[in-house]
């Protein structure tokens, strides 16, 4: 009778310890998944060329726009394009957003002063406009930043205008990157040939989705909101 | 391929379908004895499985009705032992609180009615009364006074002397009179405070005869609990029902309450824990926000608990009374810590609300506008975060109710849905056996014409082979029939069994 109730209690334990058993590797197995990265970042690129340098009014509504919807822990820089885009004098101004909101807040002021001085002192626009440079550069930095959702927005008629000795026939990888050309003003040759304006972008698209990024187009800043899903 | 086969017999379609059919019919009059047999044992077969399945449901359904009584009883039990109890313990303190007082009141009746007594006593001390001065001085007054001038100055004196007595002897009984009123005046309060404290008897009197009347009533509910009697089930059940929606009501009440208090603080946890740092896909600051308030609810139990006012906890329960205040007192305290923590993380979410509407400003290009009396919304803010930890305190009291009620509930739901399944599985049970009935006369008509050939080769032998006999008797109803059963199929009347009846 003894050995039996033994038995019995052994069993029973043998079955507590197998549940124990399974409910620990179940949250092993659950813990260990890798977490996922809720950062976004977004670099602006704005084209100070003399086509262009007319809507540098609409590059600060973006910025302005980004810093009021990013938060702690997201990433911004603004960047601009000119002759040579490729180079560390071409950014602005860049912030990764404290995790405390209200440092977030004044990294936001900050941020926002930096770009209103540069707007304020832009007085001679670029003669030439080297978009895949700005691009090349955003891209590094995006890739830097490592955010789990990076945003790439170009403001400029992407029209590519290199000055002699500059080489850009690299291959820009854009994996996991949505582009956004934002505004992408025609030009008076447009307005001649307007084939020229959808080959443009036709061409850009081709580019950013065979290098793994996404490609929009937004032309009414007031549709920016519902056409970029930051949140 | 099947159109293949469907032409195998001729070009025509309609010689092909009439050459199918006959083959079809032919087939399935000669193998119409097995497929009846096969139908209808199916559809008894079902049918039975069915039925078995029903009893057991059945059993099961009785077994979870008498759990869900015992359970419904032993709560109902609980609960007017409890209601006793606290009967009881009212008139112990009743009796403790007046009656244990009864000697000093006692003492004091005795000394009031004593005081009383002795005032009585001296009240009837009389002052002497006034002797029969007047019939003297009336006597002296009518003596004639044309006598001797001395005799009458005498008696002149003599009523003098009299006359001041008369008036002496009257105030001194004026001044008695006057003494035993201020006496008995005195015993005036002595009189109230007797028939106040009277009074103060009767009241209590009266609370412990209502008291008795009350737990008389609960001992006869708790009588009828004991015999498990049905009026008292009802009563339970309908009582558990309302007590289950009440708490329901309450608990929602206070889950809006807990989401209030989770937005409260959620964003001025971001500055405490990081607002970037994420727990799968929730925020780390919302998790703790979250675990806040679900501390505050916690200690709120712990101390309903250890105050005596929810049973949640046994292990609590079986603590010692100093124990138990101990756990209060930390209980308490801890709870007015978290409510300071939360309202000052409120005051702070009211700055930083405020700091986030101005940049937002600002970024819109709008002039950072002053806001007027901001201190109210912050104030209250500030309250709000002090006061919602000790309401959600309180849940314990509903959640009891609730999970005590919930038993009740999910096992009439419980008794309902074996209810359903058992006349569903029931309803099936019949429908298949039906089915294999309609389905045995589907077969037989699709072949009804071999089926009314055969008939009729049968009648024409049966009056053949009667013609004979008919010579020498006529047929009675029994010998007609005879043949009749015969002629039945064997499916048609297999035999039912005990169930299907």
């Amino acid at each position: 009778m003894m050995s039996r109730n033994l038995q019995s209690v052994c069993r029973a334990s043998v079955v507590r310890m197998r549940l124990v058993l399974a409910a620990v590797l179940t949250l092993l197995l659950v813990g260990c998944g890798e977490p996922t990265n809720h950062s976004r970042a977004a670099f602006v690129l704005i084209d100070i060329s003399s086509e262009y340098a007319g809507e540098r009014q609409k590059a600060q509504l973006l910025t302005n726009y980004l810093l009021a919807e990013l938060n702690s822990g997201d990433s911004l820089a603004v960047g601009f394009i000119d002759n040579s885009s490729f180079s560390e004098r071409n950014i602005i101004a860049r912030a990764t957003f404290d995790h405390r909101p209200s440092v977030a807040s004044q990294q936001k002021r900050v941020f926002q002063a930096e770009v209103q001085d540069f707007m304020d002192r832009f007085r001679v626009p670029s003669y030439h406009s080297d978009v895949t440079g700005g691009v090349l550069l955003a891209t590094d930095y995006l890739r830097e930043v490592d955010a789990g959702k990076k945003h790439l927005f170009i403001m400029s008629d992407l029209h590519e205008d290199l000055p002699p000795g500059i080489n850009r026939n690299i291959r820009v990888e854009l994996d996991d990157i949505e582009v956004v050309a934002v505004n992408v003003k025609r030009q008076r040759s447009d307005n001649n040939d307007p084939e020229q304006y959808q080959q443009r972008l036709a061409d850009w698209q081709q580019k950013v989705s065979s290098r793994g990024g996404s490609w929009q187009v937004v032309n009414d800043m007031a549709r920016l909101e519902s056409a970029v899903a930051l949140r | 391929m099947l159109a293949d086969i469907f032409y195998i017999w001729s070009e025509s379609p309609a010689l092909s379908l009439a050459i199918w059919l006959v083959i079809s019919i032919t087939l399935l009059y000669a193998g119409r004895p097995h497929a009846h047999q096969l139908l209808r044992s199916t559809g008894r077969a079902i049918h039975g499985t069915l039925r078995v399945a029903s009893a057991s449901i059945r059993q099961l359904e009785e077994r979870v009705q008498a759990r869900n009584r015992d359970v419904l009883l032993a709560a109902g039990r609980e609960a007017m032992e409890k209601s006793i109890e606290r009967e009881f313990n009212r008139v112990n303190n009743i009796v403790e609180r007046d009656l244990s007082q009864y000697p000093a009141l006692h003492r004091k009746l005795a000394e009031t009615l004593e005081k009383i007594e002795e005032d009585y006593h001296a009240s009837t001390d009389n002052a002497p009364l006034p002797p029969a001065w007047s019939e003297v001085m009336t006597t002296i007054g009518s003596l004639p006074s044309t006598g001797d001038p001395a005799v009458a100055s005498i008696l002149e004196n003599i009523k003098e002397v009299v006359e001041n007595s008369h008036e002496e002897t009257l105030k001194a009984y004026q001044k008695g009179t006057n003494e035993r009123h201020k006496i008995l005046g005195g015993m005036r309060p002595h009189w109230r405070a007797l028939g106040g404290t009277m009074n103060k008897v009767q009241e209590t009197i009266t609370g412990l005869e209502e008291r008795a009347r009350t737990i008389d009533r609960q001992m006869g509910e708790y009588e009828a609990m004991r015999k498990a009697e049905d009026k008292s089930v009802n009563s339970l059940t309908s009582s558990s029902l309302t007590q289950f929606f009440i708490s329901s009501l309450v608990l929602v009440i206070a889950a809006f309450g807990g989401i209030i208090n989770f937005h409260l603080i959620a964003m001025p946890m971001s500055e405490m824990v990081g607002g970037a740092s994420y727990m799968g896909s929730v925020r780390t600051s919302d998790i703790a926000a979250l675990v806040i308030i679900m501390v505050e609810i916690s200690m709120g139990l712990f101390l309903l608990e250890a105050l005596g006012i929810t049973r949640l906890f046994p292990v609590i329960h079986s603590l010692d009374d100093r124990m138990r205040k101990r756990m209060a007192i930390a209980a308490f305290t801890i709870l007015v810590i978290f409510a300071s923590i939360e309202a000052s993380l409120a005051y702070m979410r009211d700055l930083l609300a405020l700091d986030r509407e101005a940049l937002q400003q600002s970024l819109a290009g709008a002039a950072v506008a002053e806001a007027q009396l901001r201190w109210i919304p912050s104030l209250g803010q500030l309250a709000l975060g002090f006061i919602l930890p000790f309401a959600l305190a309180f849940v314990g009291i509903p959640l009891e109710s609730f999970i005590h009620s919930a038993r009740t509930v999910l096992g009439l739901i419980a008794l309902w849905m074996l209810r359903v399944l058992r006349v569903t599985v029931r309803m099936v049970g019949g429908m298949a056996n039906h089915l294999s009935k309609m389905l045995v006369s589907l077969y037989d008509l699709f072949i009804m014409v071999p089926l009314s050939i055969e008939r009729m080769v049968r009648y024409h032998r049966e009056t053949a082979a009667e013609k004979p006999a008919d010579a020498s008797e006529p047929p009675t109803r029994s010998s007609r029939r005879a043949p009749k059963k015969a002629e039945e199929p064997i499916a048609d009347n297999l035999p039912l069994t005990t169930g299907e009846a």
